[in-house]
């Protein structure tokens, strides 16, 4: 048996500063992960959608927009209307502390915030997901 | 959820899943493929290979388009290379195919190469019938085309295009010999930049060489993926092949030497399993390496008797 | 001394240091040399490479008189939610002091989709202000004399539609066109390499930006057509010598353009700009603001053979690094910035914005934006920095560093080239490869412990999560949509069909100057969006390239 944590890494909305997504996928490859990476402006559908196909374990997403409460719970809902109930979401980039109560009420279950070491992340998914 | 049930019956996860357990050989994986083997056989099954950078995630998307619109529905498999190092993979195809991933009638999946080079052709094409069982009309197929494993992932094709780009300088010499036996179709992306023209002077060099093609003469197609150009010109070529080698019966062909291929694939598969497992496992092959440390035998006798006495 | 007795002397000085300096492995992983003599800058010639302010190559800076004349404008990037509150921003902003404006503009905004549009939903108004159209362009300008206040839009996909608002705004307060000072970013090959924003493919994209550049050279003669920008870059993770030669090779790939467009150098080179980062080390950014300026002024004069001056003179604007701010201990980010600014002002900036403190957390409130702006007041008033030109010159460190720089972005623009220039390596993601790695290295960097920085991988504390953080209201969106449907309402909607089919025949033909067709529809009142959906139709849509 080969298996491998696959984790879909996304951008929700429209920012385009993609520098943490991209470090976070690196860190994640380094990590022994399948990382699939599916770029910029993703809307929630597209990204349970991708989700879905690739059967992946954990999505991270990475917003710097502030649009995170609108569009986190909505990529949740879809996931979990998918079917996968055990798929691990996590989220990322400039999110106010006073907004990560709602955000794992909404089903995100961690969240990590500017100067996370990337291997807090990597450490978050090993000791979390479910394969 | 009985996976294959659930695949026959439409569930795309149920198909994911079903891909899962053949990339992560999952026990229940020969069950699945028991299942879904009768309903397989009716894709056709499109290998594309090339060198990095040569635009092939564009490319498998303009041509998915281009099926969708003549509304067949497109099962892609986009295979990237696992690091050696951690073994972990960037699967980047997807970004070049975000366009589809909302049309119910595609269904995109990447997989990373791992470490079990000759295993993976197998399970890509176990992914391929999966992807057949669940009633997509056209499999594209994607590699990276430079090594041995990749020829032999190509090989699960019925048809196989080679994308080259112009410009590649001395690139190109190092993969002519590799390719120049399995295109059935050649395809110049990017053919707007210089030196499309002298791509496809060389190319047509190369198939000169060819004494061996008689019958097919793979042609050479000039395209500009990004723009969308040149696509229902490729696409008719494939249809071409496609009609030649059902003609003459090659198609048939292929398949059944596929079969046999993937029989003995599997064959040496379970019985190198079976064997590693009976002498690493057991902690006997640390015995004889260690024998032959000291010189008290040599690999050679050790191999012998295992032999012998596994196959009995 | 001569230069064999300096040496001598150095060798000496380097063994009676060895020994001690081994006993502080932690600052071993510095790269740079311990120590600067005159024989670091032995080969730089006083005339050739340095020469006097406002004299060719301008390593010194581009006027003669520099501060000791006026002080850089300092310009504060402001905007978010509706065009009602930025006003309000701007006018606070004007009456503390600030010399110019510097809009932001929200994410649907800058990709040219209206707020009604469903891809904008949860984005309006969240990191800068929603302009669908003129009408908002109006209230956002609202009691802001545009004759008097030079005003910087970023903005780049869309820019030609933001400023024929701007220009058509400025027509209603009775401003002429040749009156307007301002800046539009309009460099969209940073938004493929870095920043993300982008609509259309290269080559569209490059046409819009030659069509601004002939369309100012005679009408908005006093607006800077682009700002070439190595901010974001910089902010992506390059390092300072990546950060001027990626846009530097940016600023020839325009240059080519234009010329190939038929436009001669010396008629809109004079109106390019550059926007550079302040990152946190003050005197490799001092370097690198020097070696820029003689970077340009060299491919000017040799490349494109530039005859004017004013051509070969890099003007900045200069923004303190974003991403150095950390969500740690969040008032230690003013210490950052003064020290971003003073680098910023050592290296000879025409413009400057200083980031708030709060910036790695939120929108900044007003009075984090008040000690931002009071930051570089005080290093423009106190700290005697601004006092005379160029004061760093001479420094053998500074100067050494300078050198280095320019020869490593040499080597980059040069690699550029061969690979068939900018737009051509962006195509095949070698720059954001190049970016992508030193970020990648950054990080490692911090997480090794390599790299300190304080608060986040060193000198932690327990802290309260921090109060009083700017939230945007989420019925903004809401009210901004009724907005535009009200607006659509009352516009002649014949008027707007009739200029939005005139501007798809207009995108159809290469040769025309697109710049009067989108003037015409602005005034229209056809929405941002609607005017970007027709050249999306024509234009297509740019595909990323990503490579990890």
């Amino acid at each position: 048996m080969e298996k491998k944590i696959r984790v879909l890494v996304a951008k929700p909305g429209l920012d385009g500063h993609d520098r943490g997504a991209k470090v976070v996928a690196r860190a994640l490859r380094d990590a022994g992960f399948e990382v699939i990476y599916t770029g910029l402006r993703q809307t929630p559908e597209q990204i349970a959608e991708a989700a879905l196909q690739e059967d992946v374990n954990v999505v991270a997403m990475s917003i710097l927009s502030g649009a995170h409460g609108h569009l986190f719970p909505k990529v949740v809902d879809l996931v979990r209307k998918n079917g996968m109930t055990d798929a691990l979401i996590i989220g990322g980039g400039v999110i106010p502390e006073g907004d990560i109560p709602a955000l794992k009420e909404a089903g995100v279950s961690a969240v990590f915030t500017p100067g996370t070491p990337t291997s807090e992340v990597v450490k978050y998914i090993n000791e979390n997901v479910k394969l | 959820m009985d996976i294959a049930e659930e695949l026959l019956k439409g569930n795309r996860l149920a198909l994911s899943r079903a891909i899962t357990a053949i990339e992560n050989e999952y026990e229940e994986a020969t069950d699945i493929m028991k299942k879904l083997y009768p309903h397989t056989g009716h894709a056709y099954v499109l290998g594309i290979t090339g060198p990095p950078g040569a635009g092939k995630s564009t490319l498998s998307d303009k041509i998915a388009r281009e099926y969708r619109a003549q509304g067949k529905t497109v099962g892609i498999i986009a295979v990237d290379p696992t690091s050696p190092f951690t073994g972990g993979a960037i699967l980047g195809d997807r970004i070049r195919m975000n366009g589809l991933t909302l049309d119910e009638g595609v269904f995109i999946r990447s997989m990373g190469t791992r470490g079990s080079l000759g295993g993976l052709s197998h399970k890509t094409a176990d992914a391929v019938k999966a992807m057949d069982a669940f009633g997509k009309d056209i499999i594209i197929v994607e590699t990276v085309g430079v090594g041995q494993s990749e020829v032999d992932i190509v090989k699960a094709a019925d048809t196989t295009m080679v994308v080259l780009i112009p410009g590649m300088g001395d690139d190109i010499q190092a993969i002519k010999a590799g390719i120049l036996e399995i295109g059935d179709l050649y395809c110049i992306n990017k053919s707007d930049l210089d030196g499309a023209d002298k791509l496809v002077r060389e190319i047509n060099m190369m198939l000169d060489l060819d004494s061996l093609m008689t019958e097919w003469r793979p042609p050479i197609t000039k395209v500009v993926a990004s723009q969308n150009e040149g696509i229902t010109e490729l696409l008719d070529t494939v249809e071409k092949h496609r009609t030649h080698i059902e003609g003459n019966g090659q198609l048939a062909e292929r398949r059944t030497k596929r079969t046999r291929e993937e029989m003995l694939d599997i064959l040496s598969s379970n019985i190198g399993t079976y064997i590693k497992g009976k002498i690493v496992d057991s902690g006997r092959l640390d015995g004889y390496v260690e024998q032959i440390k000291q010189h008290e035998t040599d690999p050679y006798t050790v191999i012998g008797q295992v032999m012998d006495e596994m196959l009995k | 001394m001569s230069n064999e007795k300096i040496q001598a002397e150095l060798e000496k000085y380097e063994a009676s240091v060895e020994k001690a300096i081994a006993r502080f492995p932690e600052r071993e992983h510095l790269p740079e040399k311990r120590l600067y003599t005159p024989l670091d800058i032995k080969d730089t010639d006083y005339a050739d490479e340095l020469s006097f302010p406002g004299v060719y190559p301008y390593t010194r800076g581009v006027q003669p008189t520099m501060y000791r004349g006026r002080f850089w404008t300092m310009r504060m990037y402001a905007g978010f939610s509706t065009a009602e509150e930025s006003n309000k921003r701007y006018r606070m902003l004007i009456e503390n002091g600030a010399t110019g404006l510097s809009c932001a503009f929200d994410l649907p905004t800058q990709i040219g989709y209206d707020s009604t549009d469903p891809i904008a939903e949860g984005e309006v108004g969240k990191v800068g202000v929603a302009i669908d159209s003129l009408a908002d362009m109006e209230t956002l300008f609202d009691q802001i004399d545009l004759g008097k206040v030079s005003t910087s839009m970023t903005i780049n996909a869309p820019a030609s539609v933001l400023l024929a608002m701007y220009i058509a705004v400025a027509e209603k307060q009775g401003v002429p066109a040749d009156q307007l000072r301002g800046t539009i970013q309009n460099d969209i090959l940073k938004e493929y390499a870095a920043r993300g924003t982008y609509i259309f493919p290269p080559r569209p994209s490059m046409r819009l930006i030659t069509n601004i550049f002939e369309y100012c050279s005679k009408n908005v003669p006093k607006w800077n057509t682009i700002s070439i920008s190595g901010y974001h870059i910089r902010e992506a993770g390059s390092t300072a010598a990546q950060e001027i030669a990626f846009t530097i090779a940016d600023g020839i790939a325009y240059c080519e353009a234009a010329i190939k467009a038929g436009l001669k150098i010396d008629d809109f080179a004079g109106r390019l700009s550059f926007f550079w980062n302040a990152h946190n080390n003050v005197l490799e950014e001092v370097a690198k603001f020097r070696a820029s300026r003689r970077i340009w002024a060299k491919v000017m004069k040799e490349r494109f053979h530039a005859q004017n001056d004013k051509s070969m003179k890099l003007r900045f604007h200069t923004q303190t690094a974003g991403s150095m701010l950390t969500a740690q201990q969040p008032n230690n980010n003013i210490v950052r910035v003064a020290l971003q600014t003073a680098a910023a002002v050592m290296g000879g900036t025409q413009s400057l914005h200083t980031n708030s403190r709060d910036e790695a957390l939120a929108l900044p409130t007003q009075e984090s934006v008040t000690i931002a702006l009071r930051t570089q007041q005080i290093v423009a008033y106190e700290s005697g920095l601004a006092d005379v030109i160029d004061p760093l010159a001479g420094s053998y460190y500074v100067e050494a560093m300078t050198n280095k720089i320019e020869a490593e972005a040499w080597d980059y623009i040069k690699k550029i080239d061969d690979l068939g220039g900018a737009v051509a390596a962006i195509e095949k993601g070698y720059i954001q490869k190049e970016i992508q790695d030193s970020a990648y290295k950054w990080q490692m960097d911090v997480e090794s412990g390599a790299r300190t920085i304080v608060g986040v991988n060193k000198f932690q504390m327990e802290e309260e999560p921090p109060k009083g953080l700017l939230k945007v209201d989420e019925a903004v969106g809401e009210r901004q949509k009724a907005k535009v449907e009200a607006m659509k309402a009352k516009r002649d909607n014949e008027a707007v069909k009739a200029a939005l089919a005139d501007l798809k025949k207009a995108c159809q033909d290469e040769n025309e100057n697109l710049m009067p067709h989108i003037l015409a529809a602005v005034k229209t009142y056809a929405t941002l969006g609607e005017i970007c959906n027709v050249m999306r139709e024509v234009f297509g849509e740019y595909e990323a390239h990503v490579s990890l």
